[in-house]
């Protein structure tokens, strides 16, 4: 039996994803800000083949919530053999310029929430000696770009913070999973004109899954961005700052 | 934030609004223009389009609500596709109780549009298997809509091209089946009337039947084709051919249409003598049998950036064979015509639907790349013939009929009309109503 733990479980990569151990028959455990959609989501994954599907609410920023949440998960699942953590927003780059407030309050759902959630699961995971730690972090992290920065450190940090973590716990059997989406044609990219380089969510979720499957560390999805990220990593800094990305 | 759209069609191109509905709970948006249902896009004309207008996109209301594996009743939302439908119960001995030719619509669409299959002389249109549906109302109202439970709703609802609210799920009646596998048999036919022999012998004892017309062959070769008829395969076929795994992608649309005069007339004369016996039995996986088409990812591109216009119509028994020979001869003297040109016998089940295009006779379906006025001209002579005979043109596949041929052809559109949303239209809508 494989249990999963999904955290941001309403957002459109994590519910293909979970469609797709759902099939395999997985349990799962969700956790997600909006109570009906949640219910939703739950009645439908037990349809596609789900064992059993439990849910609690939270709110991510909340983090003194996020110990009891994690209880709920680890008593109904027991031993959690994946944990994907897949919450986000995309924030408004010109208005986290403008306001302190809302630069922190953005910084804080994408990097220091995650960044929590990571601290409490780990112990967990390593009482366990087994499992995985998968979370979604983004290209955007790999290197500030002045369209969406605030997005992108909150990503960095999400980046540094697991590859760290991984190394702690990759003593113990429990793998740490950074994966990279580039543009996914989601509800929170909505308003986005979209090219040739934006992927569906479900073609996301097959490179989670099979990343997961086959225990590796980072994962850029889709696969195309791991040599253009390289490139924009390379690029010196004095030519860097002057081009527009 | 307006965006350019079109349909399968690609004709004709409209402009949006684009409204993405994500929790079936909520009221539907407050808009300062019309709204109309937008599943997958898959209708070929404008009763997709709500041109200037909002479209309500569907894509996300995928949620599966139960399954009942041993009743087979399915509840759904209604922007699930048949695919996904079908990926979850064929493992479980289920199918759809009707399915049109590709899976790649949405559950709304089906039941909006309420679309036939090669089962109707069996089963029927899609509506008749809906067992309830949820309609949500821009004025906040939900209904549950069965035949028993606002049966005019209902009525108006099945069939009623997305106008009367937004439906936001549906339980439907599946059918049993004991494997994925279709027997079936290719049967040759020399002309028109071979086709309607075959169909009377066929639609007694095989639950599916459809022929392929090569529509450019005249004379006494008119009307020549294959006829498909199958039933689904026991449980254990001898042989068990599995789904296509790969699929093709037209990856770009090209500059002018690839379906011409010269490239049709070949095509068409070779796919009739692909088969040399007069009949083929073979045991097939139910994808390629239900959704040939399916595999060719984008196929509508072929046409190039005018597109192309769907036609099909429907013409009473009495005179069928007659009134189609009239079709054909007339679209064989424009060397004007399809491929994909499909005959077939709808049964005589009736359909909950006010507007719903099946009834009793034969109908026909072609596509013609668009070429104007040029082939506006000619389904202008078909819709003739239709009228004429007092048949009907299907409204899901249609982007030009004029108002008067489709009030002729559906008569109940005036008790239709109140059960209209006030906020809902379409491009199709308005054009008819002119």
């Amino acid at each position: 039996m494989l249990n999963v733990l999904i955290i941001g479980a309403t957002s459109a990569i994590a519910e293909a994803t979970a469609r797709r151990y759902a099939a395999r028959g997985a349990r799962l455990f969700l956790v997600a800000r909006d109570a009906t959609r949640l219910a939703d989501i739950a009645t439908d994954l037990h349809v596609r083949g789900a064992v059993d599907v439990g849910h609690a609410t939270l709110d991510v920023n909340r983090l003194d919530a996020h110990a009891s949440v994690l209880d709920q998960a680890w008593t109904k699942l027991e031993c959690v053999d994946v944990v994907l953590i897949a919450h986000g927003t995309l924030p408004d780059q010109g208005a986290c310029e403008g306001s302190v407030e809302t630069a922190l309050a953005e910084f804080s759902t994408n990097g220091t929430a995650t960044i929590a959630l990571m601290t409490a699961i780990a112990p967990r995971l390593e009482a366990q000696r087994r499992g995985m730690l998968a979370v979604i972090s983004s290209v955007a992290g790999d290197r500030g770009r002045q369209s969406n920065y605030l997005y992108g450190a909150a990503k960095a940090a999400v980046s540094t913070f697991a590859s760290g973590l991984r190394q702690r716990l990759t003593k113990v059997g429990v793998n740490v999973l950074t994966i990279k989406p580039g543009f996914v044609d989601t509800p929170m990219t909505r308003n986005f004109r979209k090219g040739v380089l934006w992927a569906k969510p479900d073609g996301v979720a097959r490179g989670i899954v099979r990343a997961a499957d086959r225990g590796r560390s980072v994962v850029y999805l889709p696969g195309f961005w791991l040599p253009i990220m390289l490139i924009i990593r390379h690029i010196p800094e004095f030519i860097f700052k002057r081009i527009k990305l | 934030m307006a965006r350019i759209g079109h349909s399968w069609g690609r004709y004709p191109q409209a402009s949006h609004t684009l409204v993405n509905v994500i929790d079936r709970h909520q009221p539907l948006p407050a808009l300062d223009r019309t709204m109309l249902p937008y599943g997958n896009g898959r209708s070929y004309g404008d009763s997709c389009l709500n041109d200037s207008g909002a479209l309500l996109h569907t894509r996300e209301l995928d949620h599966f609500i139960s399954f009942d594996p041993e009743s087979g009743e399915l509840d759904c939302e209604a922007g699930l596709q048949l695919a996904d439908i079908l990926d979850l119960i064929v493992p479980q001995g289920w199918f759809l109780p009707v399915t049109p030719g590709t899976r790649f619509i949405t559950v709304g669409g089906a039941i909006a549009n309420d679309v036939h299959g090669k089962n109707h002389h069996r089963a029927g249109n899609f509506g008749r298997h809906v067992l309830e549906l949820e309609l949500l109302r821009s004025d906040g109202s939900r209904r549950v809509c069965s035949l028993t439970e606002n049966p005019d709703w209902f009525a108006a609802t099945i069939g009623g091209l997305g106008l009367t609210g937004l439906i936001t799920r549906a339980r439907i009646q599946l059918r049993r089946i004991t494997g994925p596998w279709m027997s079936t048999e290719v049967h040759r036919f020399e002309n028109l009337t071979g086709f309607f022999r075959l169909s009377e012998r066929s639609d007694r004892d095989y639950e599916y039947t459809v022929a392929w017309i090569d529509c450019l062959a005249s004379g006494s070769e008119l009307g020549r084709g294959l006829f498909t008829r199958a039933n689904h395969a026991p449980a254990h076929p001898d042989r068990r051919p599995v789904a296509p795994e790969r699929r093709l992608r037209v990856p770009f649309t090209p500059p002018v249409s690839l379906i011409n005069r010269l490239t049709l007339r070949s095509f068409n004369t070779l796919y009739y003598r692909r088969q040399r016996q007069p009949v083929a039995h073979t045991t097939t996986h139910y994808e390629p049998h239900f959704y040939p088409l399916d595999g060719i990812l984008d196929w509508n591109r072929i046409y190039g950036p005018r597109g192309f216009m769907q036609y099909q119509c429907v013409v009473p028994p009495a005179d069928a064979e007659h009134r189609i020979a009239q079709l054909l001869r007339t679209i064989a003297a424009s060397g004007s015509g399809s491929f994909l040109a499909v005959l077939k016998q709808f049964g005589t089940l009736s359909s909950p639907g006010m507007l719903s295009f099946p009834r009793p006779g034969t109908t026909l379906a072609l596509d013609f790349p668009n070429e104007g006025s040029r082939t506006l001209k000619l389904l202008d002579r078909l819709d003739q013939i239709v009228a004429e005979a007092d048949g009907a043109v299907y409204p899901a596949k249609d982007a030009r009929m004029s108002g008067s041929h489709f009030r002729q052809y559906f008569p109940a559109w005036a008790s239709f009309r109140p059960f209209i949303d006030p906020r809902f239209s379409s491009s199709f809508w308005r054009r008819v109503m002119e």
